[in-house]
């Protein structure tokens, strides 16, 4: 397993709940085996000298044993499975805390449907390990090697021929597992492609309709479906030997146990009495013996689970840097900044640029041109080479990175809410806000008109559990959120892509209203919203291909003017 | 996630007939099986019953025979290897016993293995019946089911739901009737033996059904609530990793990290109180099996000194109680078991009663073989929602071999008009016919066999190339397949592939550039030589040379048939007979190209758009 001192970490911060789990588990294991003893007791005074008080006495002592027992076992219980469930609770909020803190580098990289199967699925086969499989583990050790003894004190002879069958049932358990898990394995690829071409037919359904080739879907699917009904019978059938088996194993045991002890009582050797004893002992070891093989099981996912979890772990989170001092501002300088993810292509190429205080900077280009990617770095969601990007005159590398959140506030291209009341996702912007203000940043953004359509206004919950906001309702309270952040930049990322032009207008004076010493940086294909800026900005491929005031470009006569007519026949076609 | 906790409370609904009875008459193909398994279930009860009896047999007639005649079980197996012409006393009878044990341990196995051979045949043919079934629905349901379910649900219906029924048949109610019967058995014997010890120890399985009682309905709940708990933690977890930038970018690692302490912690005790109930319920469970044996000691025992019950005895009746709770348990699980089955099945049944709106009419007109390709729109109108209408009167014809080009904004209703001319919807008001003829008045199937369609999106499924231009008729030659491909332009790439035409396909066309996908698609179309063919061209760009073959390749695929094009290529709308300019929802203008540009309205604005397009890719 890897990362093992990680997994032994969570145990050893509860010695005590181990130490009294396994020890009330074998005390009920030794209190519960006793009980045979006593049955051969009454047997035997049966046969010698019947006294009915005795026997009375015995059943008394029978049933406060088992009482005794029950009470320890709930214990073991509790305690066992209740640490596997902190052990869980702490193992999730461990990893989530780990997750908070990995470079938006790694999470861009990573695929939220994958770390999600190994938060939930994983996290919960290494809980069986740790839960059930550990509590069962320990019950087959304490109460086979408790139970043979007793046997072996009832009867060696016995007891050897009694644990004949265990290299049987163990070699079975071993050859079914192995077998079992190929064939498993079978099943799951072939379920897998049996989904893939449901989905794919479900996904092309027009085209399928159109071609009308609904009979050959058919025919095809019901090729994969008998195939995969003929690999689950593969496997049913080797379920319809194992269990018998492993039965049928352990009943052969009972025969031969029988016909050799019949010979020993009948030579004088074993008592009727001491046979009685040795067969219920014999029964307890039934269940451990068959549950071996499902402990294994539970170990062998739960180690291989534990190491796709261990993955996580393994990469390396931002370092823990302070949020006090003061805020990062003054002017904003890139020089010489080439980029590429990866080992892509260069995305930006040889960019420079000066940003002074309370400037609006507009970034304009084609699909694909950089301008995100720019801003990316700027937000260091993606990392700039040192020394290309200066805040203040300090490298923006060496600048604290809780700090540069604090100075700069984003709506990115992708808004993005928290099923939470709409409330509760602006004050992300600046927890601990007052009420006042919170309304105030909601009505800058204009959202103003549609709070009044909400059922409960600001307190109405959205997303997933709550009610489905237009795209231009998002941008709006994501805009909220950052206003409410108050930041000395603001970096608008193609912000009202969904908000109507008339709108956005009024939403920008209200911004440049409040700006003041702010620097604002945004992203936008509307005319309307450029002309606000201080200067333009043209990347073409990664350069910056035109810098200039609005006027300054169109009348240029560049890249820019292009893009510029092409928006306005744009707006007309959509206008008409 | 939402679908998750709608289906836990959907747990909780109570017994259905109907649905039961609909359930099992599933299984009605495969009663041969069902009969089987009752059969050999039956004798395998009897012979696991056999071996408390046969121990029992020996003490009393091997071990520690008494004066007189054998009594109960003794008796019986005593008379039985009489029969079989062996003494039934001293060390013969001992091995005749144990060899009797054997054999009744070899027939347990053998049945069982039967019994669980033929359930898993009943329980997978079951559940692969469900599976066609569903499967050749979906192919005949309405496109609109499709607009309005998300993948992801339909695929469930497939494979979660079709599994939910699987324990129903294989270990559901066979062995459901294999545990009355071990039950009924054990019973039986022990009032056979003796009936006030019999008593005596039956009445410990009145508290054991209170306590399991308590225990099924206890687990369930919490049961229930952990899942609830368990679905809020995983879509907290899911909505924090998606929105992990905005965490990360507004600092609120802490806050979150708080709040998922919350929910996690919830998750956490609703788990220790269904612990509470496990810990409770199996310790009980060992304490009253414990209760019956002392009971069948303290009770027997007075009586073996009284002399009315045999050592043997006892010890039968001892191990026999041991087997009570086993079945028990076993019970209540095949309760939860069947719960769940009718929750699963009440939404595949939801599924296969959902009856296609877009079928064939009882008497279908026949469709023109070959259509000569004509299409006439009439005063069409249409929404995909009653109250929000896509098309507001739409009429236009096109003559056989014409080519119709549709422009306009995006949701101008250029696609929605493709989509009813393949009648994937039914219009709200006026009519679309084919050939003169109303397109609801055909077989929908065989009406479409007649077109050829380009979607926006290339679709392309995983298989070769040769079969996705195919779409996998094995009836259609190899030399159609080939001529098309080379005449959309396809045969420098299929040369340069080892594989060529055989070449495979991961998902979604995975392996293919953009441009060579289109050109797939093309040929796909193409090697059916439609009389109509429908082309929805894609809006991605690609680099000039590629531009070049698709456009060559447009040409080939419009000519000698009737087209209508969802256009964005400037080459395409050019050559078209006719173009029709939508906006929202009416057709604008409509001519030809010199026409329209003369014309100088919205046309003449996007085609000047379309060339500012052209520019810049170039």
């Amino acid at each position: 397993m890897k990362d093992f001192s990680r997994f032994l970490s969570y145990f050893s911060r509860r010695p005590k709940e181990y130490v009294l789990g396994f020890g009330t588990m074998a005390l009920s294991a030794a209190l519960f085996l006793a009980m045979p003893r006593l049955v051969r007791h009454i047997l035997e005074s049966l046969e010698k000298d019947p006294s009915p008080r005795l026997i009375a006495l015995s059943c008394a002592v029978i049933l406060g044993l088992a009482a005794a027992d029950s009470i320890l076992f709930f214990f073991t219980r509790r305690i066992l499975i209740g640490a596997s469930r902190d052990v869980e609770f702490e193992m999730r909020e461990d990893l989530f805390a780990h997750l908070l803190r990995l470079p938006p580098r790694w999470h861009r990289k990573s695929r939220v449907g994958d770390v999600m199967s190994r938060a939930v699925n994983d996290l919960s086969a290494v809980r069986m390990m740790i839960g059930p499989g550990i509590m069962q583990a320990a019950n087959t050790i304490v109460v086979g090697t408790i139970a043979v003894t007793l046997m072996a004190f009832a009867s060696p002879a016995l007891t050897l021929v009694a644990l004949a069958i265990l290299p049987f049932v163990a070699v079975a358990t071993q050859v079914m597992g192995k077998v079992t898990h190929r064939r498993f394995t079978a099943i799951q690829e072939f379920f897998s492609e049996i989904s893939a071409s449901a989905q794919e037919n479900i996904s092309g359904v027009r085209l399928v309709r159109a071609f009308a080739r609904e009979a050959t879907e058919e025919r095809r699917f019901d090729a994969k479906n008998r195939e995969f009904r003929k690999r689950n019978l593969g496997l049913a059938r080797l379920n319809a030997l194992y269990f018998p088996m492993l039965q049928a194993l352990v009943g052969a045991g009972f025969a031969a146990v029988l016909w050799v002890g019949g010979r020993k009582i009948l030579a004088g050797e074993l008592t009727v009495p001491r046979y009685v004893e040795f067969n219920l002992y014999l029964m307890e070891l039934v269940w451990p013996a068959i549950a071996l093989g499902w402990v294994v099981n539970l170990w062998q996912r739960g180690s291989a689970s534990w190491n796709r979890m261990a993955e996580l772990w393994a990469a390396e989170p931002l370092a823990a840097e302070s949020a006090d001092g003061p805020l990062p501002g003054g002017t904003l300088e890139v020089k010489g900044l080439t980029f590429s993810y990866d080992d892509g292509p260069p995305v930006l190429r040889n960019v420079s640029l000066a940003v002074e205080p309370g400037t609006t900077v507009a970034l304009v280009g084609r699909t694909g041109s950089g301008k995100s990617t720019l801003l990316n770095i700027l937000l260091r969601l993606e990392e700039p080479p040192f020394g290309t990007i200066r805040l203040g005159g300090r490298d923006l590398r060496e600048t604290p990175l809780p700090l540069l959140r604090r100075a700069l506030v984003a709506v990115p291209q992708e808004t993005f809410l928290f099923s939470d009341t709409l409330a509760a996702n602006i004050a992300i912007g600046r927890p601990g806000a007052a009420r006042a203000e919170i309304e105030h940043a909601a009505l800058e953004a204009g959202l103003g008109p549609d709070l009044a359509t909400f059922p409960k206004g600001l307190e109405t919950i959205v997303g997933e559990r709550g009610i489905t906001l237009s795209g231009g309702q998002k941008q709006r309270t994501a805009l909220a959120r950052a206003l409410l952040a108050d930041a000395p930049f603001l970096v608008l990322d193609d912000a009202f892509s969904s908000v109507d032009t008339e709108t956005e207008e009024k939403i920008l004076e209200a911004v440049k209203a409040r700006s003041g010493t702010r620097t604002v940086f945004l992203v936008s294909h509307r005319l309307s919203t450029i002309q606000h800026a201080d200067v333009v900005i043209v990347l073409e491929r990664g350069r910056v291909a035109e810098t200039g005031t609005h006027e300054e470009l169109l009348r240029a006569g560049g890249l820019y003017a292009e893009l510029a007519e092409r928006q306005r026949l744009s707006d007309e076609v959509e206008a008409a | 996630m939402a679908e998750q906790l709608a289906e836990d409370e959907a747990q909780g609904r109570g017994f259905d007939r109907g649905l039961l009875r609909r359930l099992f008459s599933l299984a009605l193909p495969y009663r041969g099986y069902a009969g089987g398994a009752l059969v050999v279930l039956f004798l395998e009860s009897v012979a696991q019953l056999a071996g408390p009896l046969l121990t029992g047999a020996a003490i009393d007639l091997v071990f520690s025979p008494k004066a007189g005649p054998p009594e109960g079980g003794a008796a019986f197996v005593g008379r039985f290897l009489e029969t079989l012409g062996l003494e039934p006393r001293g060390a013969p009878a001992l091995d005749a016993i144990a060899g009797l044990y054997l054999l009744s341990v070899l027939a347990t196995f053998g049945f069982m293995f039967l019994m669980v051979e033929w359930t898993s045949r009943m329980g997978q043919g079951v559940m692969f019946d469900l599976r066609t079934r569903i499967f050749g629905n979906l192919q005949r349901a309405d496109v609109a089911l499709y607009d309005r379910t998300p993948v992801g649900r339909l695929m469930t219906r497939l494979t979660t739901d079709v599994d939910a029924l699987n324990e129903l048949f294989t270990s559901g109610f066979v062995s459901l009737l294999g545990d009355l019967a071990v039950l009924g058995g054990i019973v039986a014997i022990l009032y056979a033996l003796d009936p006030t010890l019999a008593t005596i120890t039956l009445g410990v399985l009145i508290p054991m059904a209170l306590v399991t009682n308590w225990f099924r309905k206890g687990a369930r709940d919490t049961y229930r609530r952990v899942r609830v708990r368990i679905a809020r933690v995983n879509s907290f977890l899911q909505e924090h990793l998606s929105g992990i930038a905005v965490v990360q970018l507004f600092r609120r690692e802490e806050a979150a990290q708080g709040s998922f302490r919350t929910v996690n912690d919830d998750h956490r005790v609703a788990n220790l109180d269904s612990i509470f109930y496990y810990a409770v319920f199996y310790p009980a469970l060992d304490f009253l099996s414990a209760l019956g044996m002392a009971a069948i000691l303290w009770w027997g025992g007075g009586e073996v000194i009284q002399g009315t019950m045999t050592i043997g005895a006892v010890v039968t009746f001892l191990q026999y109680s041991k087997r009570f709770y086993r079945p028990l348990m076993d019970l209540s699980e095949k309760y939860n078991i069947l719960q769940a089955a009718m929750a699963s099945s009440e939404r595949i049944f939801q599924l296969l009663d959902e009856a296609p709106t877009i079928a064939a009419p009882p008497s279908p007109a026949p469709v023109p073989r070959p259509l000569r390709g004509e299409i006439e729109f009439d005063h069409v109108r249409f929404g995909y929602k009653p109250d929000e209408e896509v098309l507001k009167g739409v009429s236009f014809r096109a003559e056989p071999g014409e080519t119709i080009a549709l422009v306009g904004a995006t949701g101008s209703g250029k696609s929605t008009i493709v989509s009813l001319l393949l009648r994937f919807y039914d219009v709200t008001k006026g009519a679309v016919r084919v050939d003169g003829g109303d397109v609801r008045s055909f077989d929908p199937s065989a009406f479409r066999d007649g077109f050829g369609i380009v979607l926006q999106d290339t679709f392309l499924f995983t298989g070769t190339i040769a079969e996705n231009v195919a779409f996998f008729d094995p009836a259609m030659p190899r030399e159609t397949v080939e001529r098309a491909c080379f005449d959309v332009g396809l045969g420098p790439l299929l040369k340069r592939l080892p594989d060529g035409l055989d070449t495979k396909l991961t998902e979604r066309g995975g392996g293919l550039s953009v441009g060579e996908k289109q050109l797939v698609s093309f040929a796909r179309a193409l090697a059916r030589d439609p009389r109509i063919l429908i082309l929805d061209e894609a809006t991605s760009s690609v680099d000039p040379e590629t531009e070049a073959v698709i456009e060559k390749a447009v040409d080939r695929l419009l000519s000698g048939r009737t087209s209508v094009v969802v256009a964005h290529r400037l080459s395409t709308i050019v050559r078209a007979d006719r173009i029709l300019v939508l906006s929202h929802g009416e057709v604008r203008e409509s001519g030809t190209h010199a026409e329209l540009l003369a014309k100088g309205g919205l046309y003449a604005r996007l085609y000047a758009l379309q060339l500012k397009d052209r520019e810049a890719a170039a």
